[in-house]
């Protein structure tokens, strides 16, 4: 089809203006000027306010834990979540369409309630908490539980179509010449999936960075310990400290963004070397 | 059964597999959901029901259930004007305004309240011109119904493009050109065929505004029985000690989110074909 005949299209259906004027208007009215009047507001900021921001030891401390509590629970996501798609996908076992609806439970249960479940679980004296020989929930390792909560669908349902897709007569061929089980799926599984797995880990990572329902009830918020940046936004908020809440905002918008683009670099890099 | 040896692994590796997997999920999945059903009955079905027919509960329940019915309906207009804008024609920076949409989700639910008390709030940028005016939109339904919108903002769009773009545009132009104006296509045409994936969109989308927590917290004010919605109500129920309380509202919410996860399931076995090949979350 070429361009023109493409441009000829529009005119067949009518609407073009007033829907994409009201989708523009919508977008505009609820996302885009809200998240305007965020940057606004920090770019008013005076270089002082943000030396005095960037230097403050609690924020900074929250911040290593909102982004390092979810680098940690999304790596463990990427290795558990490989292994449930994996189940899922090549081993048929009873029920197993039943545990298939039963991940995507996190993005459907409320995160308030998931946050008070997981809590009475991990706490000393819950089903769990009361089995281990160290505390979890109170800690920044009960941040990390909720995180991993909250992330695992996301590297499940990233890698499961993917693996659905992969080729198994290249891992027949593979044995034929003598590889092993581990051997194919080192170089014939693992390279098709990649692209998949670090998708669903950026994602994973992406909202337990921003995560606050599930995680503030499990954590203790302890300032400096156990406190993540998105609590630490509310408490500044709740002393009408409208500056120092903006410029954590900010953070974490900018570099959430960053590393969004840097994910979708590199698998832009791998698709043009693999030839698309 | 012919099993393909080179692809099938020994039986026992199979199991422990199996095994670790299924003990995860327990763990991370299932024990989680039963916990809310045994804590909220810890004191039977009496002491449940009272927590939840108590006057702030009934609030709570009945202003979920309001900012539900404004935000999942303007979500489905824009959704389908997106959708329909998106797939139906072709215009420059179509890809960018698909990016734009998706953008509430990478937003944290925190920022996506904050921003709405920096507009509107009383140090915000329109705070004085609403106080002039008598007007309150934070700590007010106003700014709950704006944080629930703009959280649940890509759910019905980003199911809906995908589906409307596999489609093409083929029944509509025939549609046209067989003298339909626009508004009768897409209701007898377009509507018809991206039914399911559109009740697909809905159902995510309204378990997310009612599900709702940190957006809404942060511009609601806690009022009890006037800005509380559900899962504030857990919150502050769980935060007095009141755990069957908390329990209480949250066996409700966790009922929704079954529900839910039912529904979308159902439609997944049964309209797999009339629902987005391209479904992410």
């Amino acid at each position: 089809m070429t361009a023109a005949a493409r441009a000829g299209f529009r005119r067949v259906i009518p609407g073009f203006g007033p829907t994409l004027g009201l989708t523009l208007a919508y977008l505009s009215l609820v996302v885009l000027i809200p998240l305007a009047a965020l940057l606004m507001k920090a770019a008013g900021m005076t270089p002082s306010q943000w030396l005095a921001t960037l230097s403050d030891e609690r924020m900074l401390a929250a911040l290593r834990l909102s982004f390092g509590g979810a680098l940690a629970a999304a790596t463990i996501n990427g290795v558990f979540g490989l292994l449930v798609a994996w189940v899922l996908v090549r081993y048929p076992f009873p029920g197993r369409k039943v545990v298939d609806a039963m991940v995507d439970l996190p993005f459907a249960l409320p995160t308030a309630v998931a946050g008070i479940a997981l809590t009475a679980l991990w706490a000393p004296n819950g089903w769990i908490g009361k089995l281990l020989p160290f505390k979890v929930a109170f800690t920044p390792l009960g941040v990390m539980i909720a995180m991993i909560f909250i992330g695992l669908p996301f590297v499940v349902r990233s890698i499961e179509p993917v693996l659905e897709d992969v080729d198994q007569e290249l891992e027949e061929a593979a044995a034929s010449l003598g590889a092993s089980r581990w051997q194919s799926f080192r170089m014939i599984v693992l390279p098709a999936i990649a692209p998949a797995l670090l998708t669903g880990f950026s994602l994973a990572f992406a909202r337990a960075v921003g995560e606050y329902g599930s995680v503030i009830f499990i954590a203790g918020n302890l300032p400096g310990v156990s406190e993540i940046a998105p609590l630490l936004i509310v408490t500044r908020l709740e002393q009408y400290d409208m500056v120092g809440a903006t410029a954590i905002a900010t953070i974490m918008l900018l570099v959430s963004f960053a590393l969004l683009l840097l994910v979708n670099g590199v698998q832009k890099w791998h698709r043009e070397r693999m030839g698309g | 059964m012919a099993r393909r040896i080179a692809t099938g692994d020994p039986t026992p590796v199979r199991w422990l597999l199996i095994t670790v997997a299924l003990g995860f999920l327990a763990v991370f999945l299932v024990l989680p959901l039963v916990a809310v059903l045994a804590e909220a009955f810890a004191k039977g079905v009496g002491a449940w029901w009272v927590a939840l027919s108590g006057e702030d509960s009934r609030a709570a329940i009945r202003l979920t259930l309001i900012v539900a019915a404004i935000a999942v309906p303007l979500n489905v207009a824009f959704g389908l004007c997106a959708s329909w804008a998106v797939a139906k024609y072709d215009f420059p920076g179509k890809s960018l305004l698909v990016s734009l949409i998706d953008l509430p989700f990478s937003v944290s639910p925190v920022i996506s309240g904050l921003v709405w008390v920096l507009l509107f709030g009383a140090q915000g940028l329109l705070g004085p011109w609403l106080q002039a005016h008598d007007l309150k939109v934070v700590f007010a339904i106003p700014g709950i119904v704006l944080a629930t919108v703009f959280v649940t903002f890509p759910f019905v769009a980003r199911e809906l493009i995908p589906l409307m773009e596999e489609q093409g545009r083929d029944e509509e132009e025939a549609a046209i050109v067989l003298g339909a104006g626009g508004l009768r296509t897409f209701w007898s045409v377009t509507l018809p065929n991206v039914k399911w994936g559109l009740l697909y969109g809905v159902l995510l989308c309204n378990a997310r505004a009612m599900g709702e927590f940190g957006a809404v917290s942060v511009v609601s004010g806690h009022i009890r029985g006037l800005t509380n919605t559900m899962p504030l109500h857990v919150e502050i129920l769980y935060n007095e000690y009141d755990f069957v309380g908390a329990f209480a509202v949250a066996s409700l919410l966790a009922l929704l989110a079954v529900v839910t996860l039912a529904a979308k399931t159902g439609l997944e076995w049964w309209h797999r074909d009339e629902i987005a090949a391209s479904r992410r979350h």
